[in-house]
């Protein structure tokens, strides 16, 4: 019987490392040439251990191409866009948890519905209206469509986080003498921290990688990482060493915040659908 | 079973005597703090999507302007019978279809076999999950570059080593290639919500079908698969969402071509839109796009506004 | 210390009043235990006294101040919540500290507060850790020295007990009386558990459905209750319900049914006359096992038929059988009949209550 389980375990053990280094593969392949040289990178076969390994190509992308120009171009986009959407989202988030009203569920709905629109479906008049209002390729531009793109998930998920705040907790604090600012700073905000958090994350996440505004409505100034990336696709960018550098440079850190809130993920991706 | 639903009609009560208790300065301050949402969301989806249908009944081009003229549906007309709107529509179809079935089949693979309990469980599970938090038009690249490419790509060398004809594979497989790396993306998406679902399966049941005498895989079709349903049914509606619409991927790899292969209707109204400058036509292509994605969003949304008691 | 009035108090939401202009007076120092099934109106009837639920109608006295309009905290009051509702993210102590802090209490008066309440309710050991730490008597201890650190005129408790297993409910119980005598805050309690009412209870008051049933204290009530729904809400097992007519006989007043048949006994002030329609209430307890000596007679022996035994140790509650008429009984363990015996039983006729069916109102 023991002997049996421990073998099962062996063999889950092993298919599970074996599916999950499959998926992971290319991540690490694309980390693994990006301390290559370019002439490895090519090598036919590929060589996997016996390579010079270098950092070279960390610092050409940083020296040649303005790489930090675009990180923080990202940066300031997907933090801004968040931060703003935290700031218009919370009061929403508050007034439909503890305040909700005959339409509120329909109100969520419709909120959520907006997620739901295809952005081709309003790529031209978007365009034309950043042309005339010459926002067009500007960080500002940018960041309201990314924070619109993100709203409803962020209400969402703080409606979720703020509803499960027992209703006697801030009872409890009102006959401690609270008011109503009390009451968020010294009792809901702690309690809901964590959710505040990933909603942050995830929202972090989503607007870092989002690559269909971010590829139509910028040129150069405004452009983030996933529009830095995107233009090695012209046949003279092939440079795959230092494609690779600069990608690895581009998802670690947001990498790293998805595997700190993929708990979150689920809530935040289906609204609440699969608990 | 009881307690829950007990919890629900509370949890209503509560909601209706909150609603009810509200004062008047306590509706306003609420219809404050809503308001700047509403209202933004309100303005970001009417207003572009009211101009977007305007401007489809336009005979607009941005290479002549000041001659707009109103066209009726000739958009629509030339829209639909232009043969790029029908191979479009296809790809689009073959691209959101191949994929959810991909993603959701291997996602659940992956989800039963993660849920598993066997040694590093926890770190397999953040390696899996990795691909869905890489940016699309890096994965796109990596793919395109180092795992697909005819020569030096790393599939052409696993081709090679087991002494096969490496494949071209954007130019030979355009359509399949994009399913491929897009699949990638997705699976780890299916696996994670599958996982999560899985895990909210009750115990008891597990124990009373076993004490019933299912075995492991009758317990698995009549007891796991059940319970998933939901799951998937959910997996399946946001997943269709996200890929009506793929766009980065194709953008920086196969730019909808060779030909029209891999064109779907997210591309096909840029390229019209921002490459041709029909923004009539390119219009009556979003209004399209709007339609196919309402048509899922409808099934979705219901599903969800029943979760939200 | 205060008094507490509620005068014609009133509540609606929208069109519909569930609580309709009840009136009450707490006085100094009482333990007032409000008691009725749940949805009978007790809980917002705390709750309005509390200021979490606007009044609609009526009047409420805290001491000689009129509050309707009062902010809870100026009313003077502390509550224990049924969830105890104790801050997840403070310390024991900072829970306790936390009303005080917003009143602006200088730090050493605080602490000073909060180690005389922890002291009494024995809360030392526990002062750093958090809530998620605590066991369930740890935590209603906590949510106690909440309210007790603020001194306050007027102890609220909501189902305070309900969440806790079944001993740690009686030592909480007596925990509570404790705290009562030695504080002697005036205290509005409320609950579903009789047990609780009974034992806590300086004076209960029985809702249903937004009405006060009855107020007394918990001897008035359980003896003495004004109708039926008092009657078989308090005392465990129910009160027996039995079917009757009045006629009248030879020497007065009898009580027939079907099967059983009785004169009335006297009693100075009722209201029974011939030929109504009445419930008779007898408690289970009052029902004994005849015996040949007894010195009973015959026509108040009655012959029943035990069709369920449930021995719970010191008792037995038997399912009798009186011709048409199932009745429950309770006597001594050691007694306890077979099942199916017949035997025969005499009723404490002192202990008799009679309703009348149509109003429900007690005549005897």
């Amino acid at each position: 019987m023991t002997n049996n389980k421990n073998y099962q375990k062996t063999l889950f053990t092993f298919t599970g490392w074996f599916v999950s280094l499959l998926l992971f593969f290319p991540i690490f392949w694309m980390i693994h040439t990006s301390f290559k040289t370019e002439l490895d990178a090519f090598s036919m076969p590929p060589s996997f251990f016996f390579f010079d390994a270098t950092l070279e190509n960390y610092g050409i992308v940083q020296e040649r191409s303005n790489y930090f120009h675009f990180s923080m171009n990202s940066v300031i986009l997907s933090f801004g866009s968040t931060f703003l959407g935290l700031l218009i989202a919370i009061p929403a988030a508050l007034a439909m948890a503890f305040r909700p009203s005959k339409r509120t569920r329909g109100t969520l709905l419709w909120i959520l519905s907006t997620k739901m629109m295809p952005p081709v479906g309003v790529l031209v008049p978007l365009y034309l209206i950043f042309r005339d209002f010459k926002l067009l390729d500007t960080r500002i531009g940018l960041t309201l469509v990314l924070m619109m793109i993100n709203l409803p998930i962020i209400v969402w998920m703080l409606y979720t986080y703020f509803k499960e705040v027992p209703h006697p907790l801030l009872e409890a604090a009102r006959l401690d003498g609270a008011n109503l600012w009390q009451e968020i700073r010294h009792v809901l905000v702690p309690i809901t921290f964590g959710g505040i958090a990933s909603t942050f994350l995830l929202s972090v996440i989503f607007a870092w990688n989002e690559a269909f505004w971010t590829l139509n409505l910028t040129a150069s100034d405004a452009a983030p990482l996933t529009a830095f990336i995107a233009s090695y696709s012209s046949p003279e960018g092939l440079f795959w060493a230092k494609l690779s550098a600069a990608s690895t440079m581009a998802v670690a850190p947001i990498l790293m915040f998805g595997w700190f809130s993929q708990r979150q993920l689920v809530q935040g991706m289906t609204f609440g659908a699969v608990k | 079973m009881g307690s829950p639903r007990h919890h629900a009609e509370a949890g209503e009560f509560n909601q209706w005597r909150f609603f009810m208790e509200l004062r008047r300065s306590d509706i306003i301050l609420s219809r404050l703090a809503a308001g700047p949402s509403i209202l933004l969301l309100f303005v970001w989806m009417a207003v572009p999507l009211a101009m977007t249908i305007y401007f489809s009944f336009l005979n607009y081009n941005l290479l002549e302007p000041g001659m707009e003229q109103w066209t009726g549906f000739l958009n629509y007309e030339f829209f639909f019978s232009d043969p790029a709107f029908g191979q479009a529509l296809f790809n689009t179809l073959a691209m959101v279809g191949m994929i959810i079935v991909f993603s959701v089949v291997l996602g659940l693979l992956t989800a039963v076999l993660l849920n598993q309990d066997f040694w590093g469980r926890g770190l397999t599970r953040v390696l899996a999950i990795s691909p869905f938090f890489i940016m699309p038009t890096v994965s796109a690249l990596l793919w395109k570059n180092m795992l697909m490419h005819p020569v030096s790509g790393f599939f052409a060398w696993l081709f090679s080593a087991v002494n096969l004809e490496p494949i071209d594979w954007l130019s030979d497989f355009p359509l399949g290639s994009i399913i491929m790396m897009i699949t990638w993306q997705w699976i780890p998406f299916a696996a994670l919500i599958l996982l999560t679902s899985l895990q909210s399966l009750d115990e008891s049941q597990v124990e009373a079908a076993k004490i019933d005498g299912a075995g492991p895989i009758r317990m698995f079709l009549y007891i796991t698969v059940p319970h998933l349903m939901r799951s998937v049914v959910v997996v399946v509606l946001i997943e269709s969402i996200f890929l009506l619409t793929i766009f980065a991927e194709i953008f920086v790899t196969t730019g909808g071509g060779p030909g029209l292969e891999t064109t779907n209707i997210a591309f096909l109204v840029y390229s019209q839109a921002l490459l041709q400058f029909d923004v009539g036509g390119a219009a009556a292509g979003g209004v399209v796009a709007v339609i196919l994605a309402n048509i899922v969003a409808i099934f979705l949304m219901r599903m969800i506004g029943k979760n939200l008691d | 210390m205060a008094t507490v009035t509620l005068k014609k108090i009133s509540k609606s939401y929208g069109d519909l009043e569930i609580v309709h202009g009840i009136d009450l007076d707490v006085k100094d120092d009482e333990f007032v235990v409000l008691l009725g099934p749940s949805g009978c109106g007790k809980s917002t009837t705390l709750r309005m006294v509390a200021g979490l639920e606007d009044i609609t109608g009526g009047e409420l006295k805290i001491g000689d101040r009129v509050v309707n309009d009062v902010a809870p905290k100026d009313r003077q009051i502390a509550m224990v919540f049924q969830n105890y509702a104790l801050y997840p993210h403070m310390t024991v102590a900072q829970n306790m500290a936390f009303g005080l802090k917003l009143q602006r209490m200088p730090k050493t008066e605080i602490q000073q507060k909060v180690d005389e309440v922890s002291k009494i309710l024995q809360l030392g050991p526990l002062l750093d850790r958090r809530p998620a730490d605590l066991s369930g008597g740890q935590r209603q201890r906590v949510a106690m020295g909440r309210a007790m650190v603020r001194t306050p005129e007027v102890f609220l408790f909501d189902e305070p007990l309900s969440n806790l297993d079944a001993k740690l409910r009686t030592h909480m119980r007596l925990e509570i009386q404790r705290l009562h005598r030695q504080l002697k805050t005036t205290t509005l309690y409320v609950t579903h558990d009789q047990i609780e009412a009974m034992t806590l209870a300086d004076r209960i008051v029985i809702m249903r459905d937004g009405y006060i049933e009855q107020i007394g204290s918990p001897k008035e009530v359980f003896d003495h209750p004004n109708n039926i729904f008092v009657a078989t809400f308090i005392g465990s097992p129910a009160m027996n319900l039995i079917p009757m007519k009045t006629k009248n006989g030879m020497d007065g007043l009898t009580l027939e049914s079907d099967s059983i048949q009785f004169p009335l006994p006297e009693k100075e002030g009722h209201q029974v006359q011939a030929n109504m329609d009445v419930l008779v209430g007898i408690r289970p307890t009052d029902m004994n096992l005849a015996h040949k000596d007894d010195g009973i007679a015959p026509q108040w022996k009655f012959d029943a038929k035990v069709e369920v035994t449930e021995l719970l140790g010191a008792e037995a509650l038997l399912d009798l059988r009186i011709g048409g008429q199932e009745i429950m009984g309770q006597v001594e363990g050691k007694d306890m009949p077979e099942l199916d015996a017949n035997i025969q039983i005499t009723f404490n006729t002192e202990a008799l209550h009679i309703f009348d069916k149509a109003s429900e109102k007690a005549i005897y």
